[in-house]
């Protein structure tokens, strides 16, 4: 029998809004023992986890998107109906979020102000999608360019964190040739702490992760070198894949639908962008925990890396030149028979030179004069 | 510049100017090896020449009679050495997807664990050699900057590759862009350096054997 998180939820908090959705204590409980579990903390900081989330104030979070497909909203919001995951995002303050909010026009506008206002210091910034750094006019929100929105609402935030892969690097927008001059969010903010959440769409649990760490320690995980927390982009997709063992002995796929392939053996040869990509798809999965991209038969094309797009052809294994072209290498060939003969002609012309300055020797030159 | 961008650096123009200067240095070098010509030789042979260019092409693959006991480090590390690097080069599957791309052929790999333990055969051999090279007094005498300038090249490569299989020293992105830089400073600089052995060992075994013939010692 599912008995209610806390008897003495307090009112106002996450604990008080799962409560009254009816979510048990030992579910929660779960819920964060797993979160835990990711986010490579002690098993013991379940409980505290537990306890700092319920008991936490709505913690007021203001969405901005910027040049971005939705893509990573629909999949925080559309991950698996109902779960944890989506509820916890239902219960934080979603001041202003284009895509969600009812306000449209001037009211969407001063909810952001006011929200800006109220929780100064305080308020989490996710944004999705680049900035245009090149005409201001490639993308404005109520006639306000994508930089002076995010410059002017970074100010006061705790903490930013940038999702999907647009946001933290660029993405789509920024690949060659880079039309708008489009940027991430960390090469716009230096004073503030920027979580990178990369990924085309990222998964929803590593957000979810993020606003728990968040919630229980008042502070941002630990990031690596790309500004993406450590414990959910620690591995490459290619380490944890189930199919690796395929690898080791050899095994690939030729084609997508040759009997390799139906065998399940590695996709590396066609592609598989794996070994080089560093996120947890391979280990939590997608669709709650059902499968991911390698699992439904096509390799990883490494969307949560920096400048993924502009990586090669996402079909040519990884050991492949990515630009090199027959009539190049023909080129090369034919300039080296070319400087071969040259020097050929060079060597034989110093050859009969030498034969033609040859001076023969009689014996009576031999003779010597004393004699 | 990101790890993803170096790697992409190194498979895209990195690897465009060393496969040209590679292919254009092979050529130019073939030509002028092979244009440089010989006198014609007067003399008539003291033996029957036929085939003794051929035999001596496959013979010089085994010792001679009494040698690998004279100087066994030399041969079997010699030996372990070759075989691992071919093993290496050519049966391991992202290596044999390399070529494929590069000239259409195509064939079955062999497990990467089994590759990856010829690596490791091959980069104790080298060691092994280098050792030797420096405490023979001949061997020592014999050597210059060109020998241990190609050991070097060959090594690195392999040491690379092995670091970035096991994901150490470096995280693998950036390990295998240095795999791939090094294998392009091999690319560049052999056909300039002794290691041009690679592509003249068969014409000039052949040559040898077919004088050598001419002048009473056939094969």
């Amino acid at each position: 029998m599912k008995s209610p998180i806390k008897s003495d939820v307090l009112p106002g908090t996450v604990g008080e809004g799962l409560s009254a959705r009816g979510v048990s204590r030992r579910e929660f409980l779960a819920f964060c023992t797993s979160l835990t579990a990711m986010l490579a903390l002690p098993p013991a900081m379940a409980g505290v986890m537990a306890e700092a989330i319920s008991r936490a104030r709505r913690q007021s979070v203001i969405w901005l998107s910027f040049q971005e497909c939705t893509g990573c909203t629909e999949s925080l919001t559309r991950s698996h109906a109902p779960t944890l995951e989506n509820l916890i995002f239902d219960l934080i303050s979603l001041d202003y979020h284009h895509t969600l909010q009812a306000a449209s026009g001037e009211a969407a506008e001063h909810a952001r102000i006011q929200s800006m206002k109220d929780n100064d210091g305080r308020y989490l910034l996710i944004v999705d999608g680049s900035i245009p750094m090149g005409n201001p006019g490639f993308s404005t929100i109520a006639g306000i360019s994508n930089y002076d929105m995010l410059m002017e609402t970074a100010k006061g935030a705790a903490a930013i964190v940038a999702v999907g892969t647009c946001a933290a690097y660029g993405g789509l927008p920024g690949a060659s040739p880079n039309p708008t001059s489009a940027v991430s969010v960390g090469e716009l903010i230096r004073d503030k702490p920027v979580i990178n959440v990369p990924g085309c769409p990222p998964i929803p649990v590593v957000m979810t992760g993020v606003l728990a760490h968040f919630l229980t320690f008042g502070s941002i995980p630990e990031l690596d070198a790309q500004g993406r927390p450590r414990s959910f982009y620690g591995e490459t997709i290619h380490d944890r894949c189930y199919r690796r063992p395929f690898y080791d002995q050899g095994k690939f796929a030729q084609s997508f639908d040759d009997e390799a392939a139906r065998h399940g053996w590695c996709l590396f040869k066609l592609g598989c962008k794996g070994p080089v990509t560093y996120n947890a798809c391979a280990t939590t999965k997608w669709n709650d925990g059902i499968s991911f991209p390698i699992q439904s038969g096509h390799g990883c094309i490494g969307c949560s890396e920096p400048n993924f797009w502009d990586a090669g052809p996402l079909y040519s294994a990884l050991s492949m030149p990515v630009s090199a072209t027959s009539a190049m290498l023909e080129g090369a060939a034919a300039i080296g028979a070319a400087a071969g003969v040259a020097i050929t002609w060079h060597n034989r012309k110093t050859k009969s030179a030498a034969k033609a300055a040859h001076e023969t020797v009689t014996v009576q030159e031999l003779i010597r004069e004393d004699k | 510049m990101n790890p993803l961008d170096l790697l992409t650096f190194a498979r895209g123009s990195a690897m465009n100017w060393a496969l040209m200067i590679f292919l254009a240095g092979i050529v130019l070098r073939l030509f002028e090896i092979v244009g440089l010509g010989r006198k014609h030789d007067l003399s008539r042979a003291r033996t029957v020449t036929t085939g003794s260019g051929w035999r001596t092409v496959f013979m010089r693959s085994w010792p001679a009679a009494g040698m690998i006991k004279r100087d066994p480090v030399t041969y079997l590390a010699g030996y372990v050495f070759h075989i691992g690097l071919l093993i290496v080069v050519f049966c391991y599957a992202p290596h044999i997807d390399f070529i494929r791309s590069m000239t259409g052929l195509n064939w079955r790999g062999l497990p990467s664990t089994l590759v990856d333990a010829m690596a490791l055969v091959s980069i104790i051999a080298l060691l092994v050699l280098l050792a030797h090279r420096l405490t023979n007094p001949v061997k020592r005498l014999l050597s210059g900057f060109g020998d241990y300038l190609a050991w070097g090249l060959t090594l690195l490569p392999l040491l690379t590759g092995y670091l970035a299989f096991h994901h150490q020293l470096f995280e693998y992105t950036l390990m295998l862009s240095l795999h791939l830089f090094s294998v392009e400073l091999l690319l560049v600089l052999l056909p300039f350096t002794k290691l041009f052995h690679s592509f003249t060992v068969f014409l000039s075994r052949w040559y040898n054997g077919e004088m050598a013939a001419r002048k009473g010692v056939v094969s």
